[in-house]
């Protein structure tokens, strides 16, 4: 049996106008909403699948504001068992903090009686993009872990975990309990069902304080990258424009005669 | 001292290798001149190879610490970063920096952990270099995917970063060196070697090789509406001899599989051309697109960004144009 926790993130959506505060601090998602990253929602279907499999637990994690809620939600929705909301004000805090407040509900949920064979995370958040987390924490845990994972099964004493190497795919084997930074491609994460959705609803989430001094993320401050003007020569509207297309592609030395 | 983690294949350095070794040399030179030194894990009993060192030497790379060990020889992280903390340690190392790669990333987030600093990872610029020693490095960085750029500040002994890919050229030096070889073994525990590949499979060259090395891609995205919609994208594909690339929203929904995915979590395509279908070109697609030479975008939306971004473009629904595009190669063709 291995109880799984999986680690999340509240980040705003990929598609649309990103902002950013007058201050520029943080991101303003006004038109783009908020999102779990594509990473973790693979992380969530291989904790669900190997709580399943395993007949544990899988409990799903965030460190952030109360409005993160609404993701510990959706990943309750997509089969998680328990979720927990580690409330912070977030915008000054490092890898470095993020990974302390984890490890913090790891050993109280040990102590409580409850120790999490595999930790899963994404293998970088969607917005800050550290590429820390994973690592920070398993430090702070003295427990082995591994990034860029696509798949992982846990097998008796072993978590077995594959990814793609630049010689070709990789298979690691580390001793449970582990830390495993997941990678997306090598699940498809799944769609939340109207019982999912139902069943999520009523989960109590625990929720504590995070009980850290941050260190901070060293941000000096945000901006948005210049945009280049338009340069685009427009070669026709719909099917008509086949003909230019086709010139264009003649004259680029794409075609064959 | 700058210490640079070199990847190397069969081919020698790695080409975003090179990008961070140009990088570093970009930053010791700003600083004053600092000796920019290099960090290879080679095979033990083995020198580094001859095209290896003639590139580093093409950096103007100053020592080459070349870890040999047999306990190295499957790659695990904890080790590799055993190795970059002892030089950063033996010899001084202002700096520690690598190629934003996935191993570049997971074995300086190792390093930045154990030193106790900071880390900056997808560094795209350096906008201050304290005058002092122990001043604050002051870099710019991508984050959201590359829709945001952050100012960063790291304020530690060694400074711990990854460069992005593409954030430069690989440059030579204006004179070349002949690094000198330094080899060592690393401090290490069991504890180091417990995360380590135990096997490596078989290289798939055609899963995305075919992708990443075609002159003409022909790419397609949620526009193509369904797994049935991109009958006329492989057609035009094959009638140019090029391969098929989607958008994420297409391998999510599985419509095509994930090895044709082009952005920042798919392949790096960088072909002649690239028609792309019904994508609308968003920040972390551009990333994987936007070294291609010419870009022809199909979309029905004239403000969509990868219509604004391409160097021509067609408007309007993909399911009438492509088809006629076939048509049209046909007709010319016989
Ligand atoms: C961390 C992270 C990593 C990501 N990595 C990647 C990545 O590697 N690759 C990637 O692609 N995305 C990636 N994304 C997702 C990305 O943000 C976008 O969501 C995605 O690229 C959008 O795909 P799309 O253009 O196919 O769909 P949409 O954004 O929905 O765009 C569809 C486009 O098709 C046009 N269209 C619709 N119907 C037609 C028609 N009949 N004919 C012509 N045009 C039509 C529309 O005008 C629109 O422009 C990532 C996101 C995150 C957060
Ligand atoms: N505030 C957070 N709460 C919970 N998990 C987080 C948080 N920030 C990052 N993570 C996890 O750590 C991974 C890597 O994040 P990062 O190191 O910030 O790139 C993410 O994909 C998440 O799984």
């Amino acid at each position: 049996m291995t109880d799984v926790l999986v680690c999340i993130k509240r980040v705003p959506g990929a598609s649309g106008e990103v902002l950013l505060s007058d201050d520029g601090q943080r991101v303003d998602a006004r038109h783009v909403g908020w999102t779990l990253s594509a990473h973790e929602e693979c992380a969530i279907e291989l904790a669900t699948q190997v709580a399943g499999a395993t007949g544990g637990t899988a409990t799903v994690l965030t460190v952030g504001s109360a409005d993160a809620i609404e993701q510990l939600r959706d990943a309750l929705a997509l089969g998680c068992d328990r979720a927990v909301l580690v409330e912070a004000e977030t915008d000054r805090f490092g890898p470095v903090d993020v990974a302390a407040a984890i490890a913090e509900v790891v050993r109280a949920h040990e102590a409580a009686g409850t120790s999490y064979g595999l930790v899963l995370l994404g293998n970088d958040a969607a917005d800050t993009g550290d590429f820390q987390v994973p690592v920070r924490l398993a430090y702070a845990l003295a427990r082995p872990v591994v990034t860029g994972i696509a798949t992982c099964t846990v097998e008796g004493d072993l978590v077995v975990a594959h990814g793609d190497g630049p010689d070709g795919p990789e298979t690691f084997e580390l001793p449970v309990p582990a830390v495993v930074a997941v990678m997306e491609g090598g699940v498809a994460p799944r769609y939340p069902s109207v019982m999912g959705r139902m069943k999520a609803k009523k989960v109590a989430i625990e929720q504590v304080a995070a009980e850290i001094e941050p260190v901070g993320s060293g941000r000096v401050r945000l901006t948005l990258p210049p945009e280049q003007p338009s340069q685009v020569q427009v070669l026709g509207q719909g099917a008509d424009a086949a003909p230019a297309v086709v010139d264009l592609l003649e004259e680029l030395g794409m075609v064959s005669r | 001292m700058i210490a640079v983690l070199v990847e190397t294949d069969a081919d020698g350095v790695l080409v975003v290798s090179q990008e961070a070794l140009t990088f570093g040399r970009g930053l010791a030179e700003r600083a004053g001149g600092v000796p920019l030194h290099a960090v290879a894990v080679g095979r033990p009993g083995e020198e580094p190879p001859a095209v290896v060192l003639a590139q580093l030497g093409e950096q103007g790379v100053a020592s080459v610490h070349h870890v040999v060990d047999d306990r190295l020889t499957a790659y695990s992280a904890a080790a590799w970063a055993a190795a970059l903390v002892d030089v950063a340690h033996s010899a001084g190392a202002a700096v520690v920096l690598a190629a934003g790669t996935p191993r570049g990333n997971e074995v300086l987030a190792h390093t930045a952990t154990r030193l106790d600093v900071a880390m900056a990872a997808n560094v795209v610029g350096i906008d201050a270099v304290g005058a002092d020693p122990g001043d604050p490095l002051i870099v710019t960085r991508q984050v959201v995917g590359g829709a945001v750029l952050e100012q960063m500040q790291l304020g530690d002994t060694v400074a711990v970063l990854s460069v992005a890919g593409h954030a430069v050229e690989p440059a030579a030096a204006a004179t070349a060196t002949t690094p000198e070889v330094v080899e060592f073994s690393p401090t290490m525990t069991d504890a180091d070697l417990v995360a380590r590949v135990v096997r490596t499979g078989e290289k798939v060259p055609d899963a995305s090789g075919a992708l990443t090395s075609a002159r003409v891609v022909v790419g397609a995205g949620r526009g193509a509406g369904s797994a049935d919609g991109f009958k006329d994208v492989v057609r035009l594909s094959e009638l140019l001899g090029g391969a098929v690339g989607v958008s994420r929203v297409v391998t999510s929904l599985g419509w095509r599989p994930h090895h044709e995915q082009v952005g920042q979590t798919g392949s790096r395509i960088s072909p002649d051309l690239y028609i792309a279908c019904g994508i609308s070109g968003a920040i972390q697609h551009w990333a994987g697109c936007s070294s291609a030479k010419t870009i022809l975008a199909v979309n029905t939306d004239p403000d969509a960004p990868m219509v604004t971004r391409a160097h021509y473009a067609v408007i309007g629904d993909l399911h009438e144009i492509v088809p006629a595009i076939n048509d049209e190669l046909d007709a010319r063709r016989t």
